[in-house]
């Protein structure tokens, strides 16, 4: 049988978008974590331009019409919303299949089983670590890691199947199979190892970040050793990270092609980070039906197909392989989204954010930023803030 | 999970079913079955859907089998072949259980 990420679901390779599979509903940006790759924007929407229930209702209408199979209720955390149990109620007399990815740390069990009752499917819970005192560190949450690993175990005992979510990076890569024993240890179905994707938050915080060749390949290793051990028990999603590949990754399936992301002011996205693109202007469900914005909103259109590619992609055989990676990236990298992702190898960056990467695992300092409304937070400095 | 077990060996008497997580549902806009499952949506072929049909959590992997192999009036073992390998795929993915209940 095959996968729909590998893609019988998808559009002729020649039409530039087909019908949305799966969508992202950043619920709200409020979180109590404070994670310095946190993939939100700098600037986050607040509270007061939060969707509504009845419109985030009407949202989840729309979107069933439109062919979306999927949603996956996100954030910030979504769980700080009151109305999710509502929401997913929604989402369930529609036909979406629902998703929670969470923090965990507002959860309660009681919670847990009413949303299971309103048909929530399936539950991921982001760890920071697998070490406690590192894991707060990172999310800057006294009691986040114990009160995830509660959250994961009532996630189970409800019987929701549940995915552990680990972001690696410096410095906690060296915790992976820890991570791997934590996620069998909680009974977890997936593991998915996300290293960190540098833009918004974690672009403040990649010195602090970036992992070295080394760890990637040990990394890797790990993984593959793991993944034999644990056929049939636990499932590991895992990517090599961008700076050190060859050849970008897909991004999201190409832009606007299948998927987008819903903010939580409303505004319809191609990509959870695509708002880190300054002067790009995004429709919102305020002002447009979904199923206009997915066909017509300049947004999406603007570097849908191949047509807007510059070189080296314009000319490239692998062309409607990977649409030239990620448009986020190449902003971030080279100032222009539409240039050639630094990730590949063919970009005239490449090299340079090759040596920068190198650079920043072996010199970076180990001091995060933290993510909140106010642009940011340094971490204090300690003594003995060994990297 | 109510008498269905997660990490399955299949064995002839295993009696397989979908867990509440997985839904097969047909899909209008593309006008096809379709697997849900976390973060994945698998996409049968015409004959995968029958025998995904078929894990009821009545039927054991052998009746199952000898329904398909009498409609198609084609050899047990070469369906008994390609259906434990589809299937014994979906259970190391966590998208099929077994029910362990006995049968009433
Ligand atoms: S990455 Fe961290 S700070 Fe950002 S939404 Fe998730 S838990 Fe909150
Ligand atoms: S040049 Fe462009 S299309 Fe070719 S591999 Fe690199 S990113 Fe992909």
């Amino acid at each position: 049988m095959t996968d729909a990420k590998s893609d019988p679901l998808a559009p002729a390779k020649s039409t530039p978008f087909g019908l949305p599979l799966s969508v992202l509903a950043e619920i709200t940006h409020r979180c109590p974590l404070q994670c310095p790759y946190c993939s939100n924007p700098i600037e986050m929407d607040r509270a007061a331009s939060e969707l509504s229930t009845e419109e985030w209702q009407r949202v989840l209408h729309e979107l069933a019409d439109l062919g979306v199979l999927q949603i996956h209720f996100s954030g910030g955390e979504p769980t700080a919303r009151t109305d999710l149990l509502e929401l997913v109620q929604c989402a369930t007399d529609v036909g979406l299949y629902s998703n929670l990815i969470t923090s965990g740390v507002l959860l309660t069990k009681d919670r847990l089983a009413a949303l299971y009752q309103a048909g929530l499917s399936h539950v991921q819970i982001s760890f920071q670590a697998s070490d406690e005192t590192l894991a707060n560190r990172i999310g800057a949450h006294r009691r986040g890691h114990a009160k995830k690993l509660e959250a994961a175990k009532w996630t189970r005992e409800v019987g929701l199947p549940l995915t552990v979510n680990a972001v690696v990076h410096r410095q906690n890569l060296h915790e992976l199979p820890d991570l791997i024993d934590m996620a069998v240890a909680l009974d977890a179905d997936r593991l998915e190892v996300a290293n960190v994707q540098y833009y918004g938050w974690a672009l403040k915080n990649r010195a602090a970040l970036m992992p070295s060749e080394a760890q990637i390949e040990e990394a890797t290793a790990v993984v593959d050793t793991a993944r034999k051990r644990l056929l049939g028990i636990l499932e590991i999603d895992y990517v090599v990270p961008d700076y050190y590949a060859l050849r970008p990754k897909k991004c999201m399936g190409g832009w606007g092609r299948q998927f987008f992301n819903i903010s939580p002011a409303g505004k319809v996205l191609p990509c959870h980070a695509a708002e880190s693109i300054t002067g790009l202007v995004f429709d919102s469900v305020r002002d447009h039906s979904l199923a206009w914005i997915w066909e017509h909103s300049p947004a999406f259109n603007l570097y849908r197909g191949t047509d807007w590619m510059p070189e080296p992609c314009r000319s490239c055989a692998l062309r409607e392989e990977d649409y030239g990676g990620c448009r986020c990236q190449a902003f971030a990298l080279t100032g222009n989204a539409a240039n050639t992702d630094p990730a590949c190898a063919l970009s005239p960056q490449h090299d340079e954010i090759f040596q920068t990467a190198r650079r920043e695992a072996a010199d970076g300092s180990s001091r995060f930023i933290y993510r909140n409304f106010i642009g940011g937070t340094a971490e204090p400095e300690v003594e003995n803030n060994d990297r | 999970m109510n008498g269905a077990r997660r990490h399955i060996q299949l064995a002839l008497d295993t009696r397989p079913i979908l867990p509440r997580h997985v839904k097969l549902k047909f899909d209008k806009q593309r006008e096809r079955w379709l697997l849900l499952a976390p973060e994945r949506i698998l996409v049968p072929d015409e004959i995968a859907v029958e025998v995904l049909h078929l894990c009821d959590g009545k039927a054991s992997i052998a009746a199952l089998v000898a329904e398909l192999a009498a409609k198609y009036d084609a050899p047990e073992a070469e369906i008994m072949r390609d259906v434990r390998a589809m299937l014994q795929d979906l259970a190391d993915k966590g998208f099929l259980a077994e029910n362990t209940e006995a049968i009433p």
